[in-house]
């Protein structure tokens, strides 16, 4: 069978296992009656909408009427430098106690957690140049802690903690 | 007469020293960021809300409503100086407005832009004043199946005034709604799909799912190799429209306004949809069509005035009703449950100050626009030249700060990093993020009203169309979904909503 529109077939599926996913879930929780509804009343009819939606997308897309629309390709490099340098920030303010090595730390503090965003998300550009990075990382850090540690006095940890 | 009384009450709190200072830098941020090319006001409120978290609520929200209309501001001037539109309100002045650029009348097209700007925003104020009360009185009326129907009008109608095939943008409604149903049931007080995350058990933030979503997917696919841009810029030399000018915006400042002040109204209007109706109303009324895209002084006059009285009267169902109209407002939804204020009719009787502060403050805003950017405009064009490298890092600390402070814990962080990732793939599918975003905001008050009403009608669905108000509400909704599925009006909004 041929697909002719590829992106609504893979939006349809999205749709529709985001609506199986909700359906089967709602049924952990208490269904009461339309007058005195439970919990999992108004999620399983949402989920009900939305396989409904999910399927007419999907059946659109392979009519012989569908527009012919390919799926775009995945610059998968440029998302794992821009989602991977967020969540090290985060790993770095407060490594969890699990976590290899880097619980050594309660915090390695803003200063470091900021220059390993920085330069980490900064990689995810073809035009990269390591001076350039490093001049505009110092200028951000300089910034930042100015203004929202001592400026507007958010809590942050500005230096390594070590944990005992 | 209430209407000044009100007005007094408002004046008294926006001229507050404080509270002036803090209009004022909320413009200036909002200009500085949101003059850069492909940040919208949104991206920029998302980026900027960490440093209203220590504010007083009046203050934050009279700051974020400077940087709202800077924002909006500065995309104008990026859209006149260098043709690339700020953000998408913007786009339709680029078409007249760097033709005027390029004839040697930037300063002519830039004034027009602000003195336009200026006068509506004047207008839309008085609109928000004059409708708020009545407005938010009969919202007090409503019961649960009203609101029950006036939220799904309000969804509805958001979709059909955004692109995008409309099924998929219901699809993205109910997605949204899914996901606001996060965390602990309100009747029973169950956990519901917070898979034992204690972090979940409040709900999913709004805040970091915006930012991963518009904040950091926009930045990945802006990385992604393309045809390069060339920023030029040249001198801006003469300021002062001429007397023909003067004569032939004035008008076009006036049917902008009228028509941004009633667009902005609608759920989905506001900014952009204002700012193409009235370019195209312009070319229509126009004895010199010819002229439009050759540098039409209208076609810069026209849509300023009505996206900045849209961008404005989009406030009024928000404050009144408690129902974000665009993506912009469900933002400011987020930023008002930080500061413990729950956005509806009650607010104008609670907090009376904060409400009446607040639409002065939106005239003192505009009135700062002004006397801000014309001098500085110079500044605004060099900022252009920073290149996008250093740029992009620079938003995602911010954003990453913003996320982190909300409740000191790293758990949004991961959040927004997730929401990244799927909002790639939301780009990739080409599925629109803004009705996702208003369903996570209305989910929760539409199931509490959904549930209301069923349990006073003891289960009885039929009560959504046996009480005359809402059947009506609901029969709008219906015949706009009908309208928007005929074929040939389809055709016509697709061409009309091509960017």
């Amino acid at each position: 069978m041929l697909i002719r529109n590829q992106r609504a077939f893979a939006a349809g599926a999205l749709f529709l296992v985001v609506s199986v996913f909700y359906f089967l879930m709602s049924f952990k929780y208490a269904t009461g009656t339309a007058a005195r509804m439970g919990p999992g009343f108004f999620p399983r009819m949402v989920a009900i909408l939305l396989g409904a939606i999910a399927l007419g997308v999907l059946l659109s897309s392979l009519t012989p009427r569908a527009k012919r629309e390919k799926l775009e390709g995945w610059d998968v490099k440029g998302l794992l430098w821009i989602a991977g340098s967020v969540a090290l920030f985060g790993l770095l303010l407060a490594p969890p106690h699990w976590f290899p090595v880097l619980n050594l730390f309660t915090s390695f503090g803003l200063v470091f957690a900021l220059a390993a965003l920085i330069i980490i998300s900064s990689l995810a550009s073809p035009e990269f140049t390591w001076i350039g990075t490093l001049v505009s990382t110092a200028i951000l850090i300089v910034f930042c802690v100015g203004t929202f540690v001592y400026g507007i006095s958010l809590q942050f940890p500005v230096w390594p903690i070590l944990a005992r | 007469m209430d209407l000044f009384t009100n007005l007094a009450i408002g004046f008294g709190t926006a001229l507050k020293l404080s509270n002036l200072a803090y209009a004022f830098i909320g413009c200036l941020l909002g200009t500085l960021i949101g003059v850069l090319p492909g940040l919208g006001p949104l991206t920029t409120i998302a980026m900027l809300l960490p440093i209203t978290y220590a504010l007083s609520p009046d203050a934050a929200l009279i700051m974020l409503a400077g940087i709202y209309y800077g924002a909006q501001y500065g995309g104008s001037t990026t859209a006149i100086v260098v043709n690339l539109p700020g953000e998408s309100s913007s786009v339709v002045t680029t078409i007249d407005g760097y033709q005027m650029a390029r004839q040697g009348r930037a300063g002519v097209a830039l004034s027009t832009a602000a003195i336009g700007s200026f006068f509506a925003g004047c207008v839309a104020t008085l609109a928000i004043a004059a409708l708020a009360a009545p407005l938010a009185s009969v919202a007090l009326q409503f019961g649960p199946k009203e609101y029950f129907s006036l939220m799904i009008l309000g969804l509805l109608l958001a979709t059909v005034l955004s692109n995008g095939p409309f099924i998929e943008g219901v699809g993205m409604i109910l997605f949204g709604t899914l996901l606001s149903l996060t965390g602990t049931d309100v009747n029973t007080g169950t956990q519901r799909f917070a898979f034992d995350i204690p972090q979940l058990f409040d709900g999913l933030d709004f805040v970091p799912l915006a930012m991963g979503i518009f904040g950091f997917a926009e930045i990945v696919k802006n990385l992604e190799p393309h045809e390069e841009r060339t920023v030029m810029t040249q001198k801006i030399t003469n300021m002062f429209p001429t007397r023909e000018d003067y004569r032939r915006m004035i008008p076009a400042i006036l049917r902008g306004t009228t028509l941004g002040t009633m667009l902005g109204v609608l759920p989905g209007g506001g900014a952009v949809l204002s700012s193409f109706a009235a370019y195209t109303l312009e070319k229509k009324l126009s004895s010199r069509p010819e002229e439009f895209g050759k540098g039409a002084i209208e076609g810069v006059a026209g849509p300023e005035a009505a996206n900045n009285a849209g961008a404005q009267t989009s406030f009024i169902p928000l404050l009144t009703l408690g129902l974000p109209s665009n993506v912009v407002m469900a933002l400011m939804v987020g930023a008002m449950t930080i500061h413990n204020i729950q956005p509806g009719p009650q607010v104008m009787t609670k907090n009376p100050e904060l409400f009446w502060g607040l639409i002065v403050s939106m005239w003192v805003g505009n009135l700062m626009l002004v006397i801000l950017n014309l001098p500085l405009v110079g500044l605004w064009v060099k900022l252009l030249t920073i290149p996008y490298r250093y740029l992009y890092p620079a938003i995602i600390v911010f954003c990453c700060i913003g996320c982190y402070s909300l409740k000191n814990d790293t758990f949004e962080v991961y959040e927004a990093a997730l929401f990244c990732i799927f909002g790639y793939l939301l780009i990739k599918l080409q599925l629109p993020p803004a009705p996702m975003l208003l369903g996570l905001v209305l989910g929760p008050q539409i199931e509490e009203n959904f549930r209301r009403a069923m349990l006073l009608s003891r289960g009885d669905a039929t009560v959504f169309f046996t009480s005359p108000l809402s059947a009506t509400l609901l029969a709008i909704a219906a015949i706009a979904v009908i309208m928007i599925t005929l074929p040939q009006i389809r055709s016509t909004r697709e061409e009309a909503l091509k960017e």
